[in-house]
């Protein structure tokens, strides 16, 4: 995340070969399809954020004009136009998790990582932003940190995961409640026969 | 109760194997080759005499969708896409397919490709399932290795390629317009209809957008026969469907069960019942968060379908039933909702832009209790300014939890305005 990566972008051999594949996915003279694959890959590649100079590489793959490109990175949620810190915690309040206790989860994040809502710490190692339903919601409370779903939360598990990350290990995702996925908590209603 | 033996998706909670061994063990890709050579009309008609109607929430005849595409392939390609956006507030059942029941979704595409003339289908999941995604992929992968998919599938002659898309967080994506124009790569602004996507729709191609889930069941009620399936549920109503049950119940959880499930039956015999007992109940959002919100006595005698629902004022939608007990604030819940849709709204048509905050604003004087009584009314007149009168229905879904919160809890809406001492809008009164 240092600031020159804001000048300049290039994708790194191994992307490229990652791109072509990409492209590869789409008919011929439809390559604007991989618009959005590609600013994700970019943004993978520098650090989860979009700098301009990596929009305008994606433009120019894809043939498209720069503009429509930033139309794309500005509309959608994911493309974080500015920096933003190693762990993304990315809390759920929408209705099932407001009702199974976000309003906690939420609180216990802010008051551990000493920021507000879409703040980053000082030492740049947390950004904490409230966001819309992630589709987990017989999970409820749950929060997204990278690319993993931490789920069934309580304030003490909230805290307990964010502790592992500032201590640089990987926390457990998944429910932090002990049960797997969305079977019901306590033991099977149903697919007990076969079992 | 249905049987375990009627169950579609015997591993929805990934507790077995999920590879494409694990998914042969219990049943997918079980001579597919010869449902594939029965032939296109026979999988549509099969398809359609078992009633299954689309599990994204509009519940559409998903073989007469089938049966509007072109007859002959022309000069235009067809093309299958797979709604895998889920992100509508209560909802994670396709979530559960995507990662312990691949194989249901790659077998289902290949054949519903065969239906509609497809040879290649996209699948655009919402960009936050990054594991799912990854679970997916790897059962496509897996059926590329082992010839399912690919040059020629299953040993059929058929050439079937399946791509994954990923979102960028957008719930708008999840209606199949604003889905095409994202896989073209740009914003998700639904399109105007029509032409529907059965004639122009990705590329200007005829194309066929369904649910993860719609298609999911398809392989075992073509091995089954439309019959099997049209003889569970009700008339109309037919078969089997993911239930995902939220909020306030003791041990929230996704459920297959049959169509037109008692929900208190569903409730109980699934989650523990309503946290405090049925009497503690205080409201239901049945079908997804776009959903009018019903009322406990609504609730006793509801039938978990497309018609019992909407008996109620309410409807089916994804299916993902939210509930809710006394201890919990019904406004300030459907406040949250209107927020989230002034987040969602794409921006394209001026009554859903500008309207849904001004509903989020005036829910929120209403829960901190700053409201007139009469602001009531004029926020309904406000929702019926919106609703009809955008081009896809994200407006409607905006306005339809407002009135049924009037509807059924306007009682609760007064009592903060009424509640709140020295209301300086009450004071000018």
């Amino acid at each position: 995340m240092n600031s020159a990566t804001t000048e300049t972008f290039a994708f790194t051999a191994e992307n490229l070969e990652k791109a072509k594949a990409i492209l590869a996915k789409y008919p011929e003279g439809r390559e604007a399809s991989a618009t959005m694959p590609l600013l994700t890959l970019a943004q993978r590649q520098n650090a989860n954020w979009l700098p301009r100079a990596a929009m305008d590489v994606v433009a120019d793959m894809v043939g498209l004009p720069p503009i429509r490109v930033y139309e794309v990175a500005t509309f959608y949620t994911m493309y974080n136009l500015k920096p933003v810190g190693k762990h993304h915690v990315q809390v759920c309040t929408n209705i099932s998790c407001l009702i199974k206790g976000s309003d906690d989860v939420f609180k216990v994040c802010k008051k551990k990582l000493g920021v507000g809502n879409g703040e980053t710490t000082p030492d740049g190692l947390f950004t904490l932003q409230e966001v819309e339903c992630l589709g987990a919601c017989v999970n409820a409370p749950m929060m997204q940190i990278g690319d993993d779903f931490y789920e069934d939360l309580t304030p003490e598990t909230t805290e307990k995961v964010l502790d592992a990350l500032a201590k640089g290990e990987t926390p457990k995702a998944g429910p932090q409640s002990g049960r797997k996925g969305c079977e019901p908590a306590g033991g099977l209603t149903t697919l007990k026969e076969e079992a | 109760m249905l049987k375990d033996k009627d169950r579609i998706f015997k591993n929805i909670y990934g507790l077995k194997d999920t590879s494409l061994k694990g998914a042969m063990a219990l049943g997918d890709w079980d001579k597919t080759a010869d449902l594939i050579a029965k032939g296109r009309e026979w999988i549509v008609e099969e398809v359609k005499s078992s009633g299954l109607r689309g599990r994204g929430g509009a519940g559409f005849s998903t073989g007469m969708k089938w049966s509007f595409m072109p007859k002959a392939v022309g000069e235009r390609p067809h093309y299958l896409v797979i709604n895998a956006d889920e992100g509508e507030p209560g909802t994670c059942k396709d979530r559960e397919i995507l990662r312990n029941e691949p194989h249901k979704l790659v077998e289902g595409a290949l054949l519903a490709s065969v239906g509609i003339g497809a040879h290649a289908c996209y699948v655009y999941i919402r960009g936050e399932f990054y594991r799912e995604a990854e679970a997916l992929q790897r059962a496509i992968d897996e059926a590329y290795e082992a010839g399912m998919i690919g040059k020629n599938a299953c040993k059929s002659g058929y050439h079937f390629d399946m791509y994954i898309h990923m979102g960028a967080g957008a719930y708008i994506c999840g209606e199949e317009s604003a889905l095409i124009e994202s896989i073209e790569g740009k914003k998700g602004q639904p399109r105007l209809k029509p032409p529907f996507p059965a004639n122009c729709g990705l590329y200007g191609c005829p194309t066929t957008v369904n649910n993860v889930e719609s298609i999911a069941v398809v392989p075992e009620i073509l091995r089954r026969g439309g019959s099997w399936f049209a003889g569970l549920g009700r008339e109309k109503n037919t078969g089997i469907k993911l239930f995902c049950i939220s909020g306030s119940v003791n041990t929230p959880c996704t459920v297959e069960e049959e169509m037109g499930v008692p929900m208190k039956e569903l409730l109980e015999k699934h989650c523990g019942g309503v946290t405090g007992g049925w009497d503690n109940l205080k409201g239901v959002i049945p079908g997804g968060c776009s959903v009018p919100v019903m009322t406990k006595g609504m609730c006793d005698n509801a039938l978990m379908d497309y018609d019992g629902l909407m008996e109620h004022g309410s409807a089916l939608g994804t299916a993902a039933v939210i509930v809710m007990d006394k201890s919990v604030d019904v406004v300030r819940a459907v406040t949250r909702l209107s927020r989230f849709y002034m987040h969602e709204s794409c921006g394209q048509c001026t009554p859903c832009r500008e309207g849904t905050g001004w509903m989020w604003r005036m829910m929120e004087r209403i829960v901190d209790g700053n409201a007139t009584v009469d602001e009531i009314d004029v926020l309904q007149d406000v929702t019926k300014r919106i609703e009809g009168h955008t081009i896809c229905a994200l407006g409607d879904a905006a306005a339809w939890p407002i009135q049924g919160l009037i509807r059924n809890f306007r009682g609760d809406m007064e009592a903060k305005i009424n509640a709140k001492a020295g209301n300086p809008a009450k004071a000018a009164e």
